[in-house]
């Protein structure tokens, strides 16, 4: 069931990236320092058939349709983490799920740690141990943006990963 | 005067009466039926006493929707016995029943307040109490006159002395405070540069739980209110914490834990001891609600594809759901009286507070608004608070839970939501 999840998810990132933009922004908490040690290289465009890791790992946002799961285009980037997180068994990462600012509050909280959950268990998939990753919400509390429109909301139904020292 | 006319009149004066900083500030939208006329005339040596506690007492009859105040002016030497009363001339104003009182130091220093609630029209005593009080506990005592006149001409008991939490966010600084039921009187209990959410009042109102964002994830929080800084956590579980709920008994907490995967209710002590987990699913279970008789639990859930409203034996067991009208009904509350279920429904993109009659099942539309969550029922159940937004800032709004009245309370350039309505006091 792993192995065959595993080569799906290759297959998507060997696939599925090429022709799909990656968010480059900046973890919510961008004013933090890079966590030690971590790789600062120059951005590289995810190329098809290029190995995972050099996925630049600055990339740090999933985004979410409404309710929705993640989306076959941000597979890469969380292969790339999990990876890292695989070969850097000290790395600890905190896993924030956001939610916009329909509806309930306590239900937001739910969704967005239902969001986080779903990061965190990719990560694992790729290498990551429980031990290094933390999934939690931030429900609607933490928008990034706060106009009531689509636009706006978009940007806030999103999970950030921040390494410690970045939170 | 129209209604209108009246509440930007109210709304005026309290704007200009408020201190400067941030108090709540009160505006009636729309009349209750039946109102009782009602002429609160000053108290004889009221002056003395650091607030006009008639006007406090004619403030919170009027924002109850119950009463009418009717026109005390040209009294000249208010009465403060029966037989001073000149009961024609208040029968020719309309007035069916009247407040009169004194205030006086007495030799210790300490001060006593007296009044007297009069039938108008049997011109005859209602009842009366006297009160002994220092000048700091003038408002209380302008509420517990206001909770006696309106228990005596309503029947029911009036909720003016209770207090209300909420939270308030303005700019980067988030806020806990209590205030008096009329939003005056605020305090903070919890100042944090990180959000605040979800408090709930023990059912003995000494103590309030809360989830704060301080550690970058939801952790909960148990704080006394007389405590001046944040206590140590009562669930600080790998995920998130959050939703707090107390029995009626205040003996148990139930919150939703993610320690176990996905949104689950757990059970425990106030002090976060005895821990057991409540529902078992692969789906979001959160906002647990007590019935009054702490027998059963109301909770969101959305196990069926949808989030819905489910109740659950409070000892765990096999939950039944109990909203089928639409796909997004989240948020349930129970009146203390355990009849009717409060809770928020999403109705064409809008999100309205709804009102089921529990035993008859008929649901009813209380409000109109687009973002209107958190309702918290007053103690005595006729009213019900919630949180909406206007002009795109938060305030706090009231709603008869008949649906026939309805109040905004706002703060000049702040948010304001997440209201709860505290306990009786004394029981």
């Amino acid at each position: 069931m792993k192995k065959a999840l595993f080569s799906a998810l290759t297959v998507a990132l060997l696939y599925g990236c090429a022709s799909t933009p990656v968010e480059t922004e900046k973890p919510a908490a961008s004013g933090a320092e890079p966590a030690q040690g971590l790789p600062v290289s120059p951005p590289l465009a995810a190329r098809p058939g290029q190995p995972a890791a050099q996925i630049d790992l600055s990339k740090r946002s999933v985004f979410y349709d409404y309710d929705k799961y993640i989306k076959d285009e941000y597979r890469p980037v969380l292969q790339a983490h999990g990876k890292y997180l695989a070969e850097n068994r000290g790395k600890k990462m905190l896993i924030q799920g956001n939610c916009d600012e329909r509806g309930s509050r306590e239900y937001n909280i739910a969704l967005g740690q239902r969001r986080a959950e779903g990061v965190r268990r990719m990560l694992v998939l790729m290498g990551a141990t429980e031990k290094q990753v933390e999934p939690v919400s931030l429900g609607e509390e933490k928008p990034r943006c706060s106009d009531h429109s689509e636009g706006c909301w978009s940007q806030n139904r999103r999970s950030d990963m921040l390494y410690s020292g970045e939170y | 005067m129209s209604p209108r006319t009246f509440a930007a009149l109210l709304a005026a004066i309290l704007l200009l009466a408020g201190p400067a900083r941030a108090q709540l500030t009160i505006e009636i939208i729309g009349g209750g039926a039946n109102q009782i006329p009602i002429a609160v005339l000053p108290f004889a040596g009221e002056s003395m006493l650091p607030q006009s506690i008639t006007e406090i007492i004619e403030q919170d009859l009027s924002r109850s929707g119950r009463f009418r105040a009717i026109f005390v002016g040209g009294v000249n030497t208010p009465p403060t016995e029966i037989a001073q009363v000149d009961f024609p001339e208040w029968k020719s104003r309309l007035a069916d029943a009247m407040v009169i009182g004194q205030a006086q130091r007495l030799p210790d220093g300490k001060l006593e307040v007296r009044f007297r609630l009069l039938d108008v029209i049997k011109q005859s005593q209602i009842g009366g109490i006297a009160f002994t009080l220092t000048a700091a506990q003038t408002r209380l005592t302008a509420h517990k006159i206001a909770d006696f006149i309106y228990e005596k001409m309503t029947g029911e008991r009036g909720v003016f002395s209770t207090r209300i939490a909420y939270i308030v966010k303005q700019g980067p600084r988030y806020e806990l405070r209590v205030a008096d039921a009329d939003g005056q009187n605020a305090q903070s209990i919890l100042i944090s540069s990180e959000p605040i959410m979800s408090p709930a009042w023990a059912p003995d109102g000494t103590r309030m739980a809360y989830v704060s964002f301080q550690n970058k994830k939801p952790i909960l929080f148990v704080q006394s209110l007389s405590a001046s800084k944040q206590p140590a956590p009562v669930a600080n579980y790998r995920g998130s914490n959050s939703a707090p709920a107390w029995s009626p008994d205040g003996k148990q907490l139930a919150a939703v834990l993610t320690k176990d995967g996905t949104s689950q209710i757990y059970l425990m002590s106030p002090d976060g001891g005895n821990l057991r987990r409540l529902t078992v699913s692969q789906a979001i279970d959160t906002e647990p609600f007590f019935t009054p008789d702490g027998q059963s639990i109301y909770f969101t859930s959305d196990r069926g594809g949808s989030p819905q409203i489910y109740r659950m034996p409070a000892s765990g067991g096999e939950p039944v759901r109990m909203t089928f009208e639409g796909d997004y009904n989240v948020s349930p509350r129970v009146s203390p009286d355990g009849k009717i279920l409060a809770y928020i429904s999403r109705v064409n993109g809008r999100f309205q507070l709804m009102a089921m009659d529990l035993e008859s099942k008929q649901i009813q539309t209380l409000t109109d608004g687009l973002r209107d969550e958190s309702p918290s029922f007053a103690p005595n159940g006729r009213i019900i608070l919630y949180a909406t937004d206007i002009d795109d800032r938060g305030v706090l709004a009231a709603v008869s839970s008949d649906g026939r009245f309805r109040q905004r309370l706002g703060i000049q350039a702040a948010d304001v939501r997440e209201p709860s309505w505290g306990p009786f006091l004394g029981n």
